[in-house]
């Protein structure tokens, strides 16, 4: 039982970041059609973002902070402004290429500026260890899962108890509607952009203590996230979290269960069997799109 | 007859600047494919500084038979694929040798290449299997894993009086070759072996893992990741209060895997093939030069591609030649003392198979650096 608890707290954890980099990728389908492969990369960068402040003498909270201005301006502004607007006028298919070439050049980019040795990246909290029913649960884990909680409820607050958040939601149901209605659809669009460089950033802050800071961590995440999608729902925010975490919590148990060499292919037969069955995803709703 | 002896002239003082230019010229070529990204960029890039470091002195000095040593380090992403594409491109070019791979899974794909072109191949792979292929243009810089667990077992016996123990290896060749191996030693010492567990190459998340660990409840448990997997491991390791001696080989006792893991590296214990804690003057002055040059600290795969080279330059001085055929065969059998080539750090014994012998070290992890408790000597192979 006590290992069952750790291994469930540990893959809620890993799950609820997994989450977190889902809804970002949710959010941009739903909003812009943006198919964003460099999502993994987005979730890379940021841990570097804060290595360099950190490298400049600032505190971690500053360098944290401004790891996730970098963030929304980079990743959220110029990606929206620099790729999404002129290549979505040709159609999914070349802004999905032009995302993969994006991903290509962020890895390569961190590993050239920095290095291509994985660094350590400070932990959120001291290493405390709790006790709860004979299980060993540390602080970290239990900090990662609380912020990735409190955001997600962030975000479901914004989207659905604010004006703003039903102008996005109308902007993703039906644009010309939206449009005629008087809601600024490119601010709104905009605004989805820079939602998801929060986030993003508040993964990678959250998960490169574990992972370690390393030009190749998107590879991972990007491919957990895209696969934590489908399985909850392309189309649907809550979709992305319940998927995430479904990812995280079934690959640790799985893995301690079952059979720890064939821990990859988990999520690859689960998304088989969601695609076979349900192919909107566990939560999606064929073609309606909401945020 | 004067514009006779001026046109002589003339033609001798052309042929002469053209051989002053080609002695200027004179280069011999040495790539090396090296992981300087993907799961194995610590070890390939640490191998690669090394052998740099060593190359710019030896060419400072001249070369080797007064040629500069030309290279091109090329990434093999850490993929046994890649890395075979890359080989069939170097070798295209007539090198005299070739450096790496370090990763075992690209050297037993590169290896067969190597050994139709008849050109050494210097690798700072591990896995057993590589020198057992009767393949007489590979050469190792440290240890086949055949060399090194017995020393670990052992120490499991002697050291740990271990009666059971849990393993956990990562899923490549190296991995495997280093449990297939290990678990081999243990059966001869009748020590029992509770947990046999894999991991994947580049695995974040070892929570699984040390939860079946826990559960195996052995006297002692045996880690054979690589660096980045080893650190990561510590860290939920030291979450999940594992009690059991960690043991490990020289990728469980890095520097580097003690700067990532923290204070989790704390205690762990382990043989060593190199390393620059070593009690060596040599190797500590290599390992000073190294910090200075490129401001981090050199793990073993550091002095492999440093002493790569300096056994490269002592052979073919030996045979006089640039001749890659009379290299392979000239330095299977071959011992280099540090008074033959001081840069050579310690002595070594390359054996008929290519595999490496010399001295090797019991560590410990104390107070965030490797402290070296016991020097373990040659096993003296021929």
């Amino acid at each position: 039982m006590a290992s069952f608890i750790q291994l469930l707290v540990s893959g809620l954890a890993t799950g609820a970041i997994y989450a977190l980099i889902a809804v970002g990728f949710t959010l941009l389908w739903q909003t812009s059609q943006t198919i964003n492969f460099a999502q993994g990369e987005f979730v890379m960068l940021p841990a570097f973002f804060v290595l360099a402040a950190l490298n400049f003498g600032a505190p971690f909270w500053l360098a944290a902070l401004i790891a996730i201005a970098l963030s929304v301006a980079i990743l959220g502004l110029m990606f929206k402004l620099v790729i999404v607007d002129p290549m979505l006028k040709h159609g999914v298919l070349p802004l999905v290429i032009s995302t993969i070439a994006l991903s290509l050049f962020l890895k390569e980019s961190a590993k050239d500026f920095y290095s291509s040795q994985a660094q350590p990246f400070p932990a959120l909290v001291p290493p405390i260890d709790l006790h709860f029913l004979g299980a060993v649960i540390s602080l970290q884990s239990v900090t990662v899962l609380a912020v990735a909680i409190v955001t997600v409820m962030a975000l479901h607050l914004l989207l659905n108890n604010t004006r703003l958040g039903r102008m996005m939601q109308a902007t993703a149901q039906n644009p010309t509607l939206a449009r005629i209605l008087g809601v600024p659809v490119n601010r709104m669009v905009l605004y989805t952009f820079l939602i998801n460089g929060v986030l993003v950033a508040i993964a990678s802050i959250l998960i490169s203590p574990i992972y370690l800071a390393k030009f190749t961590n998107g590879e991972t995440l990007g491919m957990a996230a895209f696969l934590a999608a489908i399985i909850g729902g392309f189309n649907q925010v809550r979709g992305a979290i319940v998927g995430g975490v479904i990812l995280g919590v079934l690959d640790n148990l799985s893995a301690a269960y079952i059979s720890s060499q064939y821990r990859a292919a988990f999520p690859l037969i689960i998304l088989i069997v969601v695609i076979l069955w349900r192919p909107q995803g566990l939560l999606g709703r064929v073609e309606e799109r909401t945020v | 007859m004067l514009r006779l002896g001026f046109c002589t002239l003339a033609v001798a003082a052309a042929v002469g600047m053209s051989s002053a230019s080609q002695a200027q010229d004179k280069t011999v070529y040495m790539p090396a494919l090296m992981e300087l990204s993907g799961a194995g960029a610590v070890s390939g890039t640490n191998f690669r500084d090394g052998m740099l470091m060593a190359i710019d002195e030896i060419n400072a000095k001249g070369g080797i038979l007064g040629h500069k040593i030309k290279t091109t380090v090329i990434d093999t992403q850490s993929d046994a694929g890649v890395s075979r594409g890359q080989m069939q491109k170097v070798l295209d070019d007539n090198p005299y040798v070739v450096f790496g791979p370090v990763f075992s899974g690209s050297v037993l794909v590169d290896m067969l290449l190597t050994q139709q072109a008849e050109i050494p191949e210097i690798v700072g792979g591990e896995a057993a299997a590589i020198t057992q292929k009767g393949d007489p243009y590979v050469f190792r810089t440290s240890f086949g894993q055949q060399f090194s667990m017995p020393k670990i077992a052992n120490y499991m016996r002697d050291g740990v009086k271990a009666k059971t123990v849990a393993v956990l290896w990562v899923n490549n060749d190296f991995g495997k070759g280093g449990r297939d191996t290990f678990i081999k030693e243990m059966n001869s010492r009748n020590i029992k072996v509770v947990a046999d567990i894999s991991s994947e190459s580049g695995q974040t998340d070892f929570s699984a893992d040390v939860v079946k660990l826990k559960a195996a409840n052995a006297d002692a448990i045996f880690v054979y990741t690589n660096e980045e997997e080893s650190a990561r491991f510590l860290k939920e390791a030291k979450k999940q209060g594992i009690k059991a001696p960690l043991i490990g080989e020289t990728t469980l006792l890095g520097q580097k895997v003690i700067d990532l893991a923290g204070g989790a590296a704390e205690g762990v214990k382990g043989h060593v093939g190199l390393t620059v804690d070593a009690p060596i003057p040599a190797v500590q002055e290599f390992a000073a030069k190294f910090k200075k040059r490129f401001n981090y600290v050199c793990d073993h795969n550091g002095i492999k591609g440093y002493t790569a080279v300096y056994f490269v330059k002592y052979v073919t001085e030996k045979i006089g030649k640039f001749d890659s055929k009379a290299f392979a065969k000239t330095a299977h059998g071959i011992t280099i003392t540090p008074k033959d080539e001081p840069n050579i750090l310690m002595e070594a014994t390359w054996d008929k198979n290519g595999d490496i012998d010399r001295e090797s070290f019991l560590g410990q992890v104390v107070n965030g650096k490797q402290k070296i408790v016991e020097t373990l000597p040659k096993l003296g192979i021929k």
